[in-house]
């Protein structure tokens, strides 16, 4: 063990991070680079202990958008609930909404799972918290291609004819994805910290089920018209919905607005989250 | 002198006895650190207290450092202090080169998941590349001396066995340091060996290491210096079997001035003070413990258990009541004075441990309970238990023994 090679010098002081910007950033970088082959392993690890334990298996992840679905088609069709004119048929409306919404909900709680997860080895080991995130992403992408098998049969089932600009609705539900992980991210660190924040965000994603306009149109009077445009789920929602079925997306404005804050909100998320973790370690594990 | 590669300057480190605060804490210091602030980080909030206070080292190539001291004096906390698991109150710490820990040997390991999976797992947390883990994947499977389950789920495997899986692949590191942590006490002989002989391996080496070990014998022949910790502080070490001799010492004077948290809470009696004139015990001495009560009510007919465990030796080496020797004791009330004597001790050279009880009549309530830690001194100096007359003569070599 010749030390010609300059030596990796790391100094642990009680001065926030956040006072040296510029290491902070370029050590965030370098891990995050540093997180692939890892992260990797960690969604594969995940995914296989996931599936090899179950027999239903990817049942599961079918069922949930089916039958809230379900239970609309039914309301609907009784009349119990009035829904105006969705553009094409209330069933697939529903079935495709239902199966996005539950994309984004995976995507949510898909950091605070997983971390919470990796509460033993993150108390012990010192390896790029990056990689956590990295995981939780390639989790979700693989959830949404099961459930893509789901929208596909969905698609095929109604004879909704293939155009090529129903592909930009990856870019969307992409969006949507990334717009989940960046609230879950935000959660994260409050959230290993008291047991409330997981609580909090399954209550969230019931109500924003209602509060999105999953399962109806997007309302076009005030103050429901609220729903749709201060909502940053909507557009990416109600986008991915329609380029699938009918290849056509809604405004673009609402979308790069809010692409434009989850940029930002990403970074700062992310920042939150590395700044967090001395602190949170020392207290899940004091 | 190329510089050291762990420097250790001042290091300090709080915790927190109470959850709810703590996590009330960790929100407000997580605040602190957002905002770029970082005062008031060495000032004890309430319920806090020092974990680790104001240590100083520094680690060269080559070198091992042993630390050492009774459980809860913050070994663990400076362990990963020096890791980055966590960062200190105070001072600051400083790492040059790669660094490993055997802390957690298989860390990450998926109960359903078979150990061929789980190698590739583990060795990704650890930081090995998976190319570096196919080239060596015969090596670690062999070197686990587990090949036959090598296909099974980690869940059948025993403990030990998932410690031997994890630790063949955290044998396959080379790095600048290496931190240990008590990976030892759990597995057979014959892996303790391996793990040893993997230390010795990476001393040679030059690699560094932070050693934390319980076993004074594993200290003495891997450690060049000690560092040892106890609640009260924490002293360095560069003569080892000081430092070991300083550890015996803390361990074994675990005698404090707070009788009151030994009493079991029985109404009606209290003992608020002990009188110990000497734990240090020769050849032929007495064990003297003097009891101040105060007591409400009489206690008539009291049933007094002494026992004595010596180290080294299995079960008790005394063990007795006032009625085994025809002693009738009543405690009168108000306030008094109970003395238990015992004569003419014959151990020699040991550590041990007297216990204490005291019943109510038919031992229907305990009314109090110690433990108090003793040392058997000889008059000269020996190792063994016993010392018996022996005589030494250096001849000249003419006669001798033989035939």
């Amino acid at each position: 063990m010749t030390h010609r090679r300059p030596l990796p010098t790391a100094t642990y002081t009680p001065v926030s991070q956040v006072r040296s910007p510029i290491t902070l950033i370029s050590g965030m970088l370098a891990d995050l680079v540093a997180s692939r082959e890892l992260a990797w392993r960690l969604a594969v690890r995940g995914i296989s202990a996931q599936y090899r334990q179950s027999i239903l298996g990817v049942f599961w992840a079918f069922v949930p958008p089916l039958l809230s679905a379900l239970l609309f088609i039914v309301l609907q069709q009784r009349n119990v609930v009035n829904v105006p004119d969705t553009g094409m048929p209330y069933p697939l409306f529903v079935l495709v909404g239902t199966t996005l919404w539950q994309v984004f909900a995976e995507a949510v709680s898909a950091p605070l799972r997983v971390v919470t997860g990796a509460r033993a080895i993150l108390a012990k080991i010192n390896f790029p918290r990056e990689a956590l995130i990295l995981s939780a992403l390639y989790e979700t992408l693989f959830g949404f291609l099961i459930r893509g098998m789901l929208l596909a049969g969905v698609l095929l089932y109604f004879g909704t004819p293939f155009r090529p600009r129903s592909l930009l609705a990856l870019v969307t539900i992409f969006m949507l994805i990334w717009l989940g992980l960046a609230i879950g991210l935000a959660l994260t660190p409050v959230g290993m910290l008291v047991a409330d924040v997981s609580q909090g965000i399954t209550l969230a994603l019931q109500f924003g089920f209602f509060l999105t306009p999953v399962v109806y149109p997007a309302p076009e009077s005030f103050p429901y018209l609220l729903l749709a445009t201060w909502n940053p789920v909507a557009p990416f929602l109600l986008s991915s919905r329609t380029l699938l079925v009918q290849g056509t997306a809604g405004p673009l404005a609402p979308m790069v607005v809010v692409g434009v804050c989850l940029v930002a909100g990403t970074c700062l998320s992310w920042l939150l989250y590395r700044v967090s973790m001395p602190i949170i370690i020392e207290r899940i594990s004091a | 002198m190329s510089l050291p590669l762990i420097e250790v300057r001042g290091a300090s480190k709080k915790f927190c006895r109470s959850l709810k605060r703590s996590l009330w804490y960790g929100l407000r210091d997580l605040g602190a650190q957002l905002l770029g602030r970082s005062a008031d980080r060495s000032r004890l909030r309430r319920d806090e207290f020092w974990a680790v206070r104001d240590t100083s080292f520094d680690l060269n190539q080559g070198e091992t450092l042993g630390l050492i001291g009774p459980n809860g004096a913050g070994k663990t906390t400076l362990l990963r202090i020096l890791h980055g698991l966590i960062t200190p109150d105070e001072g600051y710490v400083t790492v040059r080169g790669s660094m490993q820990a055997l802390i957690a040997l298989g860390a990450g390991f998926s109960p359903v998941l078979t150990g061929r999976e789980n190698i590739y797992v583990n060795a990704s947390i650890l930081g090995i590349p998976r190319k570096e883990v196919n080239r060596r994947f015969e090596q670690i499977v062999n070197f686990s001396g587990i090949p036959e389950f090598i296909d099974s789920p980690v869940q059948s495997y025993s403990s030990g066995m998932t410690v031997r899986l994890g630790f063949a692949v955290a044998a396959h590191l080379e790095p600048d340091i290496l931190l240990v942590d008590e990976v030892l006490a759990v597995g057979d002989e014959g892996f303790q060996i391996k793990c040893l002989n993997k230390i010795g391996e990476l001393k040679a080496a030059g690699t560094a290491i932070v050693l934390v070990s319980h076993n004074m014998h594993t200290i003495s022949t891997y450690c060049d210096r000690v560092l040892v910790q106890s609640a009260k502080g924490h002293e360095l070490f560069e003569d080892v079997a000081a430092g070991v001799r300083a550890y015996k010492g803390l361990v074994h004077s675990g005698i404090d001035g707070h009788i009151e948290k030994h009493c079991s809470a029985a109404p009606g009696i209290e003992f608020f003070k002990a009188d110990i004139p000497c734990t240090e015990l020769g050849l032929g001495g007495d064990f003297h413990l003097g009891l101040h009560y105060r007591a409400a009510t009489a206690c008539d007919d009291i049933e007094i258990d002494v026992g004595l465990r010596v180290a080294g030796e299995a079960g008790w080496h005394y063990q007795a009541t006032n009625r085994t020797f025809g002693q009738r004791v009543d405690l009168r009330a108000g306030e008094g004075r109970l003395d238990i004597i015992v004569h003419d001790l014959r151990v020699v050279h040991a550590d041990g441990q007297f216990a204490i009880a005291i019943w109510r009549r038919e031992r229907e309530e305990l009314l109090f309970w110690w433990r108090i830690p003793v040392r058997f001194t000889s008059a000269l100096r020996c190792s063994g238990t016993s010392l018996y007359r022996t005589s030494f003569q250096a001849g000249d070599g003419v006669g001798g023994s033989g035939p």
